[in-house]
């Protein structure tokens, strides 16, 4: 964050004026700050990816096999004839410039190449002059241009400046959707084995442990168990969730983010009080260390990738005998469910279609995934008056709620959480109509950009989130950000902490379980962060 | 990929392919089913008009531009008060549809309707000029 | 980039030229007149479906719909039933409020940073989307009208978009221009000037002008050309359109006669519009035959109800439970976790 310039000097540095100069003319920099670290030749070997190797983005030779270009013709052919998405996507775009200033890259960098028609012509230039005979007879008049090693490079740090938000695909007239764009850009890269390591080794850990984090069995439990002693702390409730418990009802799976960083883990510390809440109402659930990732960094590598992550929930929920999967809260996590999963890794056939132990509702939109939305989950109990909630120990909150893109745009969980957060919170202000729902925009950091290296790119990309935060901080005074995403609970605060250090994120559970007045609790003076809750301090003096 | 022959979602592409084919052949088949082997119309000229040999401007001429010299026309007599049209070869005539055109060429249905129904044209001379045609007499 | 819109409008100026020589010049009437559209026609149909049919051999192996509005969850969540539809109904709607009224594109708006960067705005932009909708409506209604051409008897239909095409009567009588009959269409005046402006801000809407390729501006060049050719034909330089009629059945009823003393600006209006339908296939207009086909817009979001197949779904490596706990099953026990190969 040190190198970073200031807020008020990074603003004056966007300038969305493209330079006179025509973009194939225009050679690419790849910038420190910009970019994420190339992925370590460890992580890329363990899940057997090819060309594993210790590469340096800055250096001019990247250690590329000798055929690469054929790699990435055959490769480029193969998911033309695979995707029926990226065949159309190549051929129809008409450059009417609709997405150009609607991509939160284009709009906090200004570089005309993360506007998101130009992010797919970087691909549609080699596209026609490979696979059209138009392309290769009027070259660059049709906008045709070679492979070479420097369009190579401005793929690699292009499709690494794109989070596959979506937001590109709500206003285009024919759908084109970048993040399919982003994704088989990806997956062209990966077979010349240029990864970013963000990714690639929460890949290789999730691979082996069950989560990106790489936490082992026994380390997931004792995060747990931590938990569980804050808990009691707090409301002087010991909670007692099971792990890998054979014959369990329900298999709960969630982003390991949120047993590893604050303030996730308070999400996490939410989830656990629920579950305890609703034992005794007949909520029979374990969690899994084998299956202790929601999220799927593999879905940023390849589609075989992501399919290779997510078996694991399948057969957890197999081997456990469990009726239905609950799945908490994360963005990227949710598009793989709701849109891949079944397709993938399904049949599901093992399962029931979810019913609520405690209402009773079966959930008929999973019924063939067998997999429910925490916040569906929420919003069902609620609307049947099962959770005894006091939402004035929010008070002191002012509640905004950030839409995670993939949710909103892959999937259409708008108003659960919406629901929830009025039923827990007094204090709740939307953001402006055009930055939430399914305009809603992009944390800045999704995809597996959320390093370090690579902060003022975040910064840039969550430029448009903040400000919209900004607004209804100075409009209503917001000072808590809430969201249904481990990666924005990861981000977000660096993002507050420099355009808007006021607020601070929260996850949806950790709401509910302030809410929450659960059996045999003590009085509570603090909230799950240990910060005093209003009133209550007043009571104890 | 080994299936490169197949065509995916079949029914649906070939039913829209379908739509779109009957769509731009539609002149060709339109014709074959409804159409008439009317070949290109021939106004009939009366004994009049044949007598007269000359209109007030050459045939090919008035074909393509008879509208506009009607346009004008109303236009000059009932905003300019002028009645008088001056051919470029020197005669005058009365600029009316009725005393002028019509003297000639009062077989509407023959004359003009012919071509106009053709071309898909629809005039709107006779909307007012209810004394026409004179072949009714 | 000016060689960009510099190439295109030569190019277009070139095949003006041509058509012009080759009628005037050398006379190719059987060329221009029949061997031309013939060939333009076929390839504009036969590539058209060659086209479509390409896409269609790659299959959709996930369902990947943008969601625009609230999914169908939980049946008391009031859902939104066009922008995320649940069943192919509700895509249907969908779908044709994306190809009739350009719905996606209605929905744009425009970035402006105000206080350097503080405030960001983003202001309903809805000039696109006005001149890209009446520029597809009035080429739609010109196509239309132009049936007249190819049809005896005209068919109604024809006839009703004629009437309501004239719908306003425009009468500029001078001593110089003399327009009132024949009646206007509007539809002609609307394309050119739609196709105007959407060419104007290619070239000087900065951001538009960067992503504009030639390929992006001879179509505008080439329709400005057909529209204004077309225009002048009806209103200026006008043919004889018995004659033109009767050639153009004849082409339809495919016993070609050329027509006998129709001007050369008929020739290049022919030419040009030929150019259009060869040029089609193997081009970005090929969105028309596209937006039907685009899996974002035209699935339902109901892929956790029903399960959809990939016909190329293959078996991956996976990382087994039993490779699991192989590998952790000391640390398991020791924490207390269970294990199915125990002690």
């Amino acid at each position: 964050m040190s190198d970073l310039p200031k807020p008020d000097e990074f603003l004056d540095t966007i300038d969305h004026k493209p330079p006179p100069k025509g973009w194939m003319d225009t050679p690419t920099q790849i910038k420190p700050g910009m970019y994420c670290y190339a992925s370590n030749p460890k992580s890329v070997e363990y899940v057997g990816l090819p060309n594993a190797r210790q590469w340096n983005p800055l250096d001019d030779d990247w250690g590329l096999p000798e055929n690469w270009r054929q790699i990435l013709h055959e490769g480029f052919k193969e998911r033309l004839d695979r995707f029926r998405s990226i065949k159309v996507f190549m051929d129809i775009c008409v450059r009417c410039g609709a997405c150009a200033d609607k991509c939160h890259f284009f709009i906090g960098t200004g570089d005309p190449k993360n506007m998101p028609v130009l992010r797919a012509e970087l691909l549609r230039s080699v596209y026609r002059n490979d696979f059209t005979t138009v392309g290769k007879i009027f070259g660059r008049l049709n906008g045709s241009r070679k492979m070479t090693l420097d369009v190579l490079k401005e793929w690699w740090y292009y499709l690494f400046q794109c989070t596959e938000c979506r937001r590109c695909s709500v206003f285009c007239p024919y759908g084109i959707d970048t993040a399919e764009i982003t994704i088989m850009g990806r997956e062209l890269l990966n077979l010349l084995g240029l990864n970013i390591d963000w990714i690639a080794t929460p890949v290789a850990n999730c691979y082996r442990t069950g989560n990106h984090l790489g936490i082992q069995p026994h380390a997931y439990k004792d995060m747990l168990d931590f938990f569980v002693d804050d808990i009691e702390e707090v409301t002087g409730v010991r909670v007692e969730p099971s792990f890998n418990k054979k014959g369990a009802d329900v298999l709960f799976i969630t982003p390991s983010g949120d047993v590893f960083a604050d303030p996730g883990t308070y999400t996490a510390m939410g989830y656990l009080i629920l579950f305890h809440y609703l034992k005794d109402m007949g909520l029979d659930i374990t969690w899994s260390t084998y299956a202790s990732e929601g999220g799927n960094f593999g879905f940023f590598t390849s589609h075989e990738m992501m399919k290779r992550l997510n078996s694991k929930m399948y057969a957890e929920a197999k081997r456990l005998g469990v009726k239905w999967i609950l799945g908490g809260e994360c963005g990227h996590m949710w598009r793989v469910i709701h849109q891949y999963m079944d397709t993938m890794n399904g049949p599901a056939d093992f399962m029931e279609t979810p019913v609520s132990p405690i209402t009773g509702t079966r959930f008929e939109n999973a019924a063939s995934t067998k997999m429910v939305h925490i916040a569906e989950f929420l919003a069902d109990l609620i609307k049947h008056g099962k959770l005894n909630l006091d939402p004035s120990r929010n008070d002191h909150l002012k509640v905004t709620y950030h839409d995670s893109c993939n949710p909103a745009r892959g999937m259409g969980l708008l108003d659960e959480p919406r629901y929830v957060i009025q039923n827990v919170c007094n204090h709740f202000y939307e953001m402006p109509p055009n930055t939430i729902r399914e305009q809603t925009f992009c944390c800045g950091s999704g995809s597996g950009l959320n390093a370090g290296e690579d902060m003022e790119l975040r910064m840039a990309g969550g430029l448009p989130r903040a400000n919209a935060v900004k607004y209804v901080h100075e409009k209503h005074g917001v000072n808590m950000l809430s969201c249904v995403c481990a990666i924005d609970r990861a981000v977000l605060p660096a993002l507050m902490e420099y355009w808007v250090p006021e607020v601070d994120v929260t996850g949806l559970c950790e709401l509910v379980a302030n809410a929450l007045i659960i059996p045999g609790e003590k009085k509570k003076t603090t909230d799950l962060r240990g910060e005093d809750l209003p009133g209550m301090e007043d009571e104890d003096v | 990929m080994s299936k490169q022959t197949q065509v995916y979602d079949k029914e649906i592409v070939f039913a829209g392919l379908a739509v779109f084919l009957i769509i731009v052949t539609f002149p060709f088949w339109y014709n074959l089913v409804l159409g008439k082997a009317a070949s290109a119309p021939v106004p009939e000229l009366t004994k009049e008009a044949k007598a007269a040999k000359t209109c007030v401007l050459p045939a090919a001429e008035m074909k393509s531009e008879h509208m506009r010299i009607l346009d004008v026309w109303r236009h000059s007599v009932v905003r300019q008060v002028k009645r008088v049209y001056t051919t470029p070869d020197g005669r005058d005539f009365e600029m009316s549809l009725t005393n002028s055109c019509l003297e000639c060429h009062y077989n509407k249905t023959e004359f003009c309707d012919k071509c106009h129904t053709y071309a898909s044209v629809d005039p709107y001379c006779w909307d007012c000029h209810i004394d026409n045609p004179k072949e009714i007499k | 980039m000016n060689e960009n819109y510099m190439f295109s409008l030569m190019a277009v100026i070139l095949l003006f030229l041509l058509a012009v020589l080759g009628v005037d010049g050398f006379g190719l009437y059987s060329f221009f007149g029949i061997f031309v559209p013939y060939l333009s026609f076929a390839v504009f149909v036969g590539f058209f479906l060659y086209r479509v049919i390409g896409w269609a051999r790659s299959p959709v192996p996930f369902r990947i719909p943008t969601t625009c509005g609230q999914g169908k969850s939980l049946p008391w969540i009031k859902h939104a039933p066009i922008d995320n539809p649940s069943t192919t109904g509700g895509v249907v709607v969908r779908m044709l409020l994306e190809i009739v009224l350009f719905r996606s594109l209605f929905r744009n708006v425009k970035l402006q940073f105000r206080e350097r960067g503080a405030k960001i705005f983003y202001d309903w932009e809805l000039w696109l989307w006005i001149a890209a909708l009446a520029f597809h409506w009035a080429f739609f209604a010109v196509v239309v009208r132009h049936l007249r051409f190819f049809t005896e008897p005209t068919p109604g239909f024809v006839k009703f978009f004629e009437y309501m095409d004239s719908f306003f009567r425009v009468e500029i009588l001078t001593d110089v221009v003399q327009i009132g009959l024949p009646a206007m269409f509007i539809s002609g005046f609307v394309l050119l000037v739609a196709v105007v402006y959407l060419l104007l801000r290619r070239m000087f809407i900065p951001k538009v002008k960067y992503i504009s390729l030639s390929s992006d501006y001879f179509p505008l060049f080439l329709i400005i050309a057909i529209a204004v050719s077309g225009i002048l034909m009806r209103y200026v330089s006008k043919v004889d359109i018995v004659s033109v009629k009767a050639f153009t059945l004849s082409l339809v009823k495919l016993s070609p006669a050329l027509p006998e003393g129709v001007g050369t600006i008929f020739y290049v209006h022919l030419f040009l519009v030929c150019v259009l339908l060869v040029y089609f296939p193997f081009s970005k207009l090929m969105h028309m035959g596209g937006v039907f086909m685009s899996p974002t817009r035209n699935l339902a979001n109901n892929t956790r109800m029903k399960r959809h197949v990939n016909p190329w779904n293959y078996p991956v490596d996976v990382h087994t439970y039993e490779e699991y706990e192989e590998e952790f099953r000391d640390k398991m026990i020791e924490a207390g976790l269970p294990v199915e190969k125990g002690e």
